[in-house]
């Protein structure tokens, strides 16, 4: 639902990237647990770029899933659905290590 | 606007459309892509590659440090009150206010899409009341985010007031992404919002401290099950403490209010 001012907040972390060259591509990273939908992500960035060096430039948004580790036997579950709780023994004394990530990870540049 | 498609190792990513390129997304091997690009977008890139690795909550993070920072220096508690619109949180601070008069100088930034109806609610109680429209915010209708806690930080006096509520805008999914630079999250249920939220809305329910179920004078008119609503809970916040409040009765209020003054 906060799409839109994420775009707009990718848009100012490239901008200071690109030194004024044109991006053609944006490569972000996406956790399963941030609420963002991708698709929305995408139609909200064709909006926020205009007239700015990110303008006709594409969003390549890698998802990655949920992880937790449990912290009674060690174990990592990549968690399928929202269960917070370690697949192999059960505990629900777990931490997130994967799945929180919303960054922008690298842009592409137009050729000069 | 592109597409998405699955890896072997779980990731799921999306590739943009090249139309414009001549070198359009074929079909590709991503080991062998991940070879030759250092990682496994697909594309062929003639341009330059620039790496960022900056998070995009950056800024945001950044100010909300900030603003815990000015907290802190003046001895104030500070918690991040969420919830959807009508679950009751206007009228629980109100009851909050009222029983922390003479006990606790409190301050209320309130935060609301439109009008000062909700600030208007809690006036004449003794507490500061700051107002933020989110209205004009670019996309930022729906949540509190950390520089607009902090635009609001002058209208208060911060050096006399022992905690400040930040009321949230109504809305389950975004402000739980944000931090305020707040000490504590809490949220507020209503049991007429379905057993099933804490699965819909897992970020917000993970990310409370305290999650009130507010409105039990209302269970025994409801075919409401607290026992699968609270399993359903611990799934995703197995650590979360449930209060059951009802603030028109005032039952359950003192422990609530117990909480947000941190004793």
């Amino acid at each position: 639902m906060h799409e839109l001012s994420l775009c707009h907040s990718i848009g100012q972390i490239v901008a200071r990237h690109a030194s004024d060259r044109p991006v053609t591509v944006v490569h972000l990273k996406v956790g399963a647990l941030r609420q963002v939908v991708p698709d929305t992500l995408v139609y909200c960035w064709g909006i926020v770029n205009e007239g700015t060096v990110c303008e006709g430039s594409s969003l390549d948004v890698e998802q990655v899933p949920a992880a937790i580790e449990c912290l009674a036997c060690g174990a990592t579950t990549v968690l399928e659905e929202m269960r917070m709780a370690c697949g192999s023994c059960g505990s629900t004394s777990v931490t997130v290590t994967a799945g929180e990530e919303l960054l922008v990870t690298s842009i592409e540049l137009q050729e000069v | 606007m592109g597409r998405f498609h699955r890896h072997d190792d779980g990731t799921v990513h999306e590739h943009g459309e090249h139309e414009d390129h001549e070198h359009g997304h074929h079909d590709h091997d991503h080991a062998h892509d991940a070879e030759r690009l250092g990682d496994h977008s697909g594309y062929e890139t003639s341009g330059e590659r620039v790496q960022v690795l900056e998070a995009i909550f950056d800024e945001n993070d950044r100010v909300a440090e900030a603003n815990r920072k000015d907290f802190e220096n003046a001895g104030v508690r500070v918690v991040n009150l969420m919830s959807s619109p009508g679950a009751g949180k206007t009228t629980l601070l109100r009851e909050t206010l009222v029983r922390l008069q003479g006990r606790s100088r409190v301050g209320i930034i309130e935060g609301d899409i439109e009008t000062s109806l909700d600030a208007d609610r809690l006036s004449g109680l003794g507490a500061s009341v700051a107002l933020v429209n989110t209205g004009d915010g670019f996309g930022g209708e729906c949540h509190l985010d950390a520089p607009m806690i902090r635009s609001a930080l002058p209208r208060l006096p911060l050096d006399e007031l022992d905690v400040v509520v930040v009321e949230n805008v109504g809305n389950l999914v975004c402000p739980a992404e944000f931090d305020v630079g707040e000490h504590a999250k809490a949220m507020v249920w209503s049991p007429t919002e379905g057993e099933e939220k804490p699965l819909k809305y897992p970020v917000m329910f993970r990310a409370a401290e305290v999650v009130v179920v507010n409105k039990i004078d209302l269970l025994p008119h409801l075919d409401v099950d607290m026992d699968l609503f609270r399993a359903n809970l611990k799934r995703v916040n197995p650590l979360a403490r449930v209060l059951l409040v009802s603030a028109k009765t005032g039952e359950g209020v003192d422990d609530w209010v117990d909480w947000v003054v941190g004793s």
